[in-house]
């Protein structure tokens, strides 16, 4: 049981790896601000959550595996809520012309 | 082994970064991301509090006053290129940090094995305080003296932020008084994330006593609930001259002072506690203490009168 728990938790993490090299690569690699916005915003949320997934499978309890998901929601927030006034910002100031 | 390796070559690479940075918005950045790099150190090091604190206040607030002073210097960023200091003088301040870490390397390598610590002794008398955590231990019986100074330097730094207003602005408001996004998506973040950040400040603040967490952490993210309330235009900044908000500036020091002046009379020392209600006495001005903290650190974010009174 507990080595297919370990299983489970090394792809989740490793598929949440992906996720954030794939949105440093679109970091680095996108031509404008909204386009690399949304490669990095899908590296949060679901590199993120992949992460959690895999921890979730090992969590102590109840208490712990709410407090990973209240983390994952709380950087959902905040990651588009900043990407928003990001884009917004640049659209403004036209830099993504 | 690997990830602390490659943990600290992070935390030198974007401290580097950050010295070398030419443009003030991105070497704040840095700072902010060598902050946060720093508490994951801290929990390396299996120093919870302590990576909290630096997370909170290292990075978060000091991030958002350094990141408020570079918009500030925005449009004299010309001046400070013309006042560009001489080659001597950067040659000389490179050498006299270069000559400081070494120092610093030197006395942290010359250390003797094991090296030496108070913690068996902060550990032992932990239930004389009444608290479970030997370090609030610390900030709160063993050193109260410190976070005492601490509390007062704080207030003494929002004095000198205020000292900058201008006299006919005096009384007034700080801050734009123009909310950021009003009814925006930021204004939605800060309807929902107040009331539970104040609950997670809480939280942070009273678990102190027997776990990770304590007075500043909590503190710090009561202010940054109360500094997105200001911004998205919530409530607006108060008055600085208004009676209520002095008092909530000064009844941590001074309940803390009180207290320990009457240490005199109970305990025989100052901020001595009688042991019997050490932890009723220390939760006495821990509240305070919070209260006055985060009024303290917000105010000084939303910086110096900006606008006369309506």
């Amino acid at each position: 049981m507990s080595f297919a728990l370990d299983v489970l938790t090394i792809l989740a993490v490793l598929t949440g790896s992906f996720f954030f090299l794939a949105g440093t690569v679109g970091l680095l690699r996108f031509p404008d601000s909204l386009s690399r916005l949304h490669a990095l915003t899908k590296a949060d949320n679901l590199g993120l959550g992949f992460v959690i997934l895999g921890l979730l499978f090992q969590a102590e309890g109840l208490f712990a595996a709410l407090k990973l998901v209240g983390i994952w929601l709380f950087a959902l927030l905040a990651g588009a809520t900043v990407a928003q006034l990001i884009a917004r910002t640049a659209r403004m100031s036209g830099s993504t012309m | 082994m690997a990830f602390d390796i490659g943990l600290a070559t992070l935390v030198l690479g974007v401290a580097a970064w950050t010295i070398a940075a030419r443009d003030t918005f991105a070497a704040v950045i840095g700072f902010v991301a060598f902050g946060l790099l720093l508490a994951l150190v801290w929990v390396r090091v299996a120093a919870p509090d302590v990576a909290l604190a630096e997370a909170a206040l290292g990075s978060g607030l000091t991030g958002g006053l350094l990141l408020s002073a570079s918009s500030r210097l925005a449009h004299t960023n010309g001046s400070a290129v013309i006042e560009k200091p001489s080659a001597i003088m950067r040659l000389a301040a490179a050498l006299f940090c270069t000559l400081m870490s070494a120092a610093l390397a030197a006395i942290v390598l010359l250390l003797p094995e094991p090296a030496p610590t108070l913690a068996p002794q902060a550990a032992a008398n932990l239930a004389a305080t009444g608290l479970g955590n030997p370090v609030t231990a610390v900030l709160m019986a063993y050193r109260a003296i410190d976070t005492l100074l601490e509390v007062v330097v704080l207030l003494l730094a929002l004095a000198g932020t205020w000292s900058l207003a201008p006299d006919h602005l005096w009384g007034g408001l700080p801050g734009r008084g123009d909310p950021v996004d009003r009814g925006g998506v930021l204004t939605f973040d800060a309807q929902l994330l107040v009331p539970i950040g104040i609950l997670v400040g809480i939280h942070i603040f009273w678990v102190g006593s027997v776990a990770p967490g304590g007075e500043f952490q909590g503190a710090t993210i009561l202010a940054a609930m109360w500094i997105l309330a200001m911004m998205t235009g919530l409530v607006d900044a108060p008055g600085v001259s208004g009676r209520w908000l002095r008092l909530a500036l000064v009844v941590g020091p001074a309940v803390f002072l009180a207290i320990g002046l009457a240490g005199f009379a109970l305990a025989g020392a100052f901020l001595a506690y009688p042991e019997s209600h050490a932890k009723l006495v220390i939760l006495t001005i821990e509240v305070p203490v919070t209260l006055s903290i985060a009024a303290t650190l917000a105010l000084l974010v939303a910086g110096p009168p900006n606008r006369a009174l309506k």
